[in-house]
């Protein structure tokens, strides 16, 4: 009997090691969302049938108003809140289900975060082993990139040195879905241009990555794929190639008919268009954000 | 590197790599930094750069060497040449031809600027 249970537990871990081979081999969709319904009370939806895909190999950046839903989101896919009702497969996994196995290959960076009163060495000593495949090494050289104070207690750092040191922790555990949300916030300028080539660094092939920002202008040539939440659902997601293919942002003295949005700019105004003649612009994307968000219908139809 | 706000990002890396080119920096059969290299010191996404290259593949600039990484192609300056020339044709001269038909401007009058500023600013 006892070797028959054991037999069992073990094809369950070769199962699983398959999963993630399979997962961290391909690209493919790390993460598949369907018909997802969440809510923090009934009354109140959040997202109401949100469906979307995410594959390896990308940085995702996830843009929305404050209340849109994106920490929800990212919350979702770290197994921290669960679905009314839809599903949400996470690498072969339901992160509900926080399975250690799924668990070592999320880094998940919030925005507000607790660490302990400890030294880093300890703090690695209690929380490294949980990640199978953390790079010590690695790690060591980020908190030098960052220029953190080693030998200081966690609790006595700014907020920024902390979020440095999370930001190292995570990228060290090698986890194959990074998720960081608004990872900038309380960066120094001289930190967010080294935060810009550690992340470019670290963008490899088998990865997926995935930032919630307010600070578009601070990441907005690392992101390569948009997507902007609205209404309860994801208004638009779409490669910065796609997007740029599809539409020009230029500047412009007038406004006329086949301009989709204008913002007044000293120069005249900043607009967003049809790309009629191939034009190669560069993605204004605050621009897009606000266009998106007062001219929801006029995009509907360009990106479907 | 200063991106500007006209241009996409991928093409504004492929005139960067144009001008390390043409002064000589990247010299033909050398080899240019990696994908990965080129995205960190720029902070922009590796995939950004995967098209610069793309691009630049196309036009003969730089090759792929499989397995070892991308090269200055040997006649990457008269790749980067035409290149330009396209790039000049397509997109500046309309823009003085158009400022040329509107101040009439006479064909006389620039051929003898175009000398002047030839003589004074290349000594040819």
């Amino acid at each position: 009997m006892a070797s028959e249970k054991k037999l069992v537990k073990n094809l369950e871990v070769i199962k699983i090691q398959h999963t993630l081979v399979y997962y961290l081999t391909n690209t493919v969709d790390m993460i598949k969302i369907n018909n997802l319904n969440f809510g923090y009370s009934k009354h109140k939806p959040l997202f109401k049938n949100m469906s979307m895909q995410l594959s390896n190999g990308h940085i995702y950046g996830l843009l929305g108003k404050n209340g849109a839903g994106k920490s929800s989101l990212l919350k979702n896919m770290a197994g921290l809140v669960y679905a009314q009702s839809g599903t949400l497969d996470v690498m072969g996994f339901n992160p509900a289900k926080r399975q250690p196995a799924l668990l070592e290959q999320i880094c998940f960076i919030p925005e507000e975060f607790y660490l302990p009163s400890v030294k880093i060495s300890a703090y690695i000593k209690a929380n490294a082993p949980f990640y199978k495949n953390f790079n010590h090494q690695y790690f060591g050289n980020l908190l030098k990139e960052f220029d953190i104070p080693v030998s200081q207690k966690l609790i006595n750092m700014s907020y920024g040195q902390k979020k440095k040191v999370i930001i190292a922790f995570g990228l060290a555990t090698q986890a194959k879905l990074i998720i960081m949300d608004e990872p900038t916030n309380g960066l120094d300028i001289p930190s967010k241009a080294q935060f810009r080539k550690i992340m470019a660094s670290a963008m490899t092939d088998d990865r997926c990555i995935i930032i919630s920002t307010h600070q578009v202008r601070d990441l907005d040539n690392l992101i390569d794929t948009v997507i902007m939440l609205d209404e309860n659902d994801v208004a638009l997601k779409a490669s910065v190639q796609e997007i740029t293919e599809k539409l020009t942002f230029k500047k412009v003295k007038e406004v006329d008919d086949s301009i989709i949005y204008a913002e007044p700019s000293l120069s005249g105004y900043n607009a967003v268009m049809p790309n009629y003649h191939q034009e190669e612009s560069k993605l204004d994307m605050e621009l897009l954000f606000n266009a998106i968000l007062a001219e929801k219908i006029k995009f509907k139809p360009l990106f479907n | 590197m200063e991106f500007r706000d006209n241009k996409a990002i991928y093409l504004q890396i492929a005139e960067y790599v144009c001008e390390h080119i043409l002064l000589g920096k990247w010299k033909a059969d050398e080899k240019v930094p990696s994908v990965r290299e080129l995205a960190v010191e720029l902070e922009v996404n590796p995939n950004t750069i995967m098209r610069t290259y793309e691009l630049l593949q196309n036009k003969n600039i730089i090759n792929n060497k499989r397995g070892i990484g991308f090269f200055v192609a040997e006649n990457a300056i008269e790749g980067v040449k035409s290149y330009k020339k396209v790039q000049f044709m397509d997109d500046e001269l309309p823009v003085v031809f158009r400022n040329i038909y509107l101040l009439n401007i006479g064909f006389d009058e620039l051929k003898t600027k175009y000398e002047t500023f030839v003589k004074e600013n290349f000594n040819a």
